[in-house]
């Protein structure tokens, strides 16, 4: 396992320049997600057409992983209804966790393949996707995730 | 820096010997050998500790302070063995004032239930300083939940310094126990605790050491710096985890009411009345860590072996030439700048998240700490979510500061 098998080049160049990224207003639901452990924070931003993430948006701090993560799954999730949405996340848990999981369907979001190989580094890349999950159920109060 | 003090450790010191003595050093981590820099979490175990545990288990286990029968015996010689090397260590009075418990965090909040609560009323104030340790913070905070005290806290300086005089300051008629870290485990700050020490007791002030990151780095005289308390931890001073030391000074220690209550605390239970135990078992309820006190007494017994004045300039040696290293990487900026340090050195990196920096360095069979340290308010204060820490002990050597310092240089090159 090469670092290069972590750190590709989709996630370095989301992490030198995150896509979506700054505030929202308004909002349908703001919800801010937390890592105690590392520090990680991120404030994620959703206006909703109907049943569909009609906008997405996230600030925060955090390392590349969760940064290059958090700016993928808004360019993934954009567009898409709840259901989709929801599907995204079950397909990246897979591939978090799951080393016999399939990356077919989950376009540039399979760049995070390599995290598995570094269990300690797994939460980085999930922060963002249960920030969003607790934005979707939500939506329309103020709430906060936290990994631990 | 060049070639020929890098070849050499401070002199007088062999740290190639020391180093055989330390069984997992000779490790490979992803191919490249193990430079352990993560000495301020836990320290590595030399081999006389191991062996002294792993006799003790083989050999000699039994409860201790109970049987008549050999091997209870046994064990309760190598255990009250051990601490009698730690009255040696740090110049107690007598082994009365040795008590075990599981760490430093125990010991802590041994003081505040044991030694605070019963004596502090409403407003009352407690001082600790803006670099503490989560475990010399939440003790506090859940005593004031309890007491209705007040936790005041002492200011640091940009760089990372607590200054004697702001403290004194701060200490009015109602302040009832100064309670501070000896050595910042977040920032390697020595804190100038005799004279803090002795301003608090011309106050009738009481006095608590946090020495958690001290004692693996510095000699602890107990007498000499006069505090009612003083706490660390085994394994960050080569011993094993779940044990380690409060330190009480006798007459505080005899008007204290027990920690807990259960077995080896006592002398004579009925239902009517319980008669407790003398010092120092009336604070060690239950079985205690036997192995764990085994090896902490090994670990004293083996520092014993070593030049200590020399294995400690070595250690400032490192801490010279890690921050002089340091100070080239472009982007680097040292958090904690005082003075005077002790082991360690905690930076961020201009567009490395500290996060990804142990991952990198950790592929390089560099293992140091990144995160907040515990430590959040003096991640606040610096501005910063999480730093990453390098510290040192004495089987470190200069040849694994220049390869942090190369790593980092990778690692500043893949996110450039």
């Amino acid at each position: 396992m090469e670092l290069t098998d972590l750190y590709r080049d989709v996630i370095l160049d989301h992490n030198r320049k995150p896509r979506n990224f700054g505030p929202l207003a308004p909002a349908d639901a703001s919800v801010e997600g937390l890592n105690p452990l590392c520090g990680d924070r991120l404030t994620l931003r959703l206006r909703m057409d109907g049943d569909r993430i009609a906008e997405i948006r996230f600030e925060g701090q955090g390392c590349a992983i969760s940064t290059a993560s958090a700016s993928l799954m808004t360019e993934a999730v954009k567009g898409r209804t709840r259901a989709e949405a929801q599907a995204l996340f079950d397909g990246v848990h897979r591939l978090l966790t799951d080393d016999a999981a399939p990356s077919e369907g989950l376009g540039k979001l399979a760049a995070l393949s390599g995290v598995r190989e570094y269990p300690a580094r797994v939460k980085c890349a999930s922060l963002c996707w249960h920030t969003l999950a607790s934005a979707l159920h939500c939506s329309g109060r103020a709430a906060s995730v936290s990994t631990e | 820096m060049n070639g020929a003090a890098a070849a050499h450790a401070a002199p007088g010191f062999d740290v190639a010997a020391v180093r055989r003595r330390f069984p997992v050093l000779a490790r490979t981590i992803h191919g490249h050998p193990l430079v352990y820099l993560d000495n301020g979490a836990s320290s590595q175990r030399p081999t006389a500790v191991i062996d002294a545990v792993n006799d003790y288990e083989r050999h000699h286990h039994a409860n201790v302070h109970r049987g008549v029968h050999t091997l209870s015996q046994e064990a309760s010689a190598l255990f009250e063995a051990a601490r009698d090397s730690l009255v040696g260590f740090i110049n107690a009075r007598s082994r009365h004032e040795i008590v075990f418990v599981r760490g430093t965090t125990e010991a802590i909040n041994l003081v505040a239930q044991s030694y605070a609560r019963p004596l502090f009323e409403p407003g009352d104030e407690v001082l600790i300083t803006h670099l503490e340790h989560h475990a010399n913070i939440v003790p506090w905070q859940l005593l004031r939940e309890q007491t209705g005290i007040k936790l005041v806290i002492a200011p640091m300086d940009t760089r990372g310094e607590i200054h004697a005089g702001q403290v004194e300051a701060l200490m009015g008629p109602r302040t009832r126990l100064l309670a501070c870290a000896h050595v910042s485990n977040a920032l390697g700050t020595v804190l100038p605790v005799r004279r803090l020490i002795a301003a608090a007791r011309e106050r009738g002030i009481a006095t608590l050491i946090d020495g958690a990151q001290a004692v693996p780095h510095m000699p602890v005289d107990v007498q000499a710096l006069d505090c009612d308390f003083y706490a660390f931890s085994a394994h960050k001073m080569f011993g094993p985890t779940g044990i380690g030391v409060l330190y009480g000074r006798e007459a505080v220690l005899e008007r204290m009411p027990p920690w807990q209550g259960g077995g080896d605390m006592i002398l004579a239970v009925s239902f009517a009345k319980t008669t407790y135990n003398r010092l120092p078992y009336k604070f060690e309820a239950g079985t205690p860590n036997i192995s764990g006190a085994i090896g902490l007494g090994a670990a004293v017994n083996f520092l014993g072996t070593l030049d200590l004045d020399a294995a400690h300039a070595h250690e400032r040696a490192l801490l010279a030439r890690a921050e002089a290293v340091l100070a080239d990487v472009p982007g680097l900026r040292l958090i904690g700048t005082a003075a005077e340090k002790a082991g360690l050195v905690s930076f961020v990196v201009d567009g490395v998240h500290p996060h990804d920096l142990g991952t990198i360095l950790d592929k390089d069979g560099i293992a140091i700490r990144t995160g907040h340290h515990c430590a959040m308010p003096v991640m606040e204060f610096f501005g910063v979510p999480a730093t990453a820490r390098a510290s040192f002990a004495f089987y470190n050597t200069f040849e694994e500061i220049d390869l942090l310092a190369a790593s980092i240089e990778r690692a500043r090159k893949l996110f450039a």
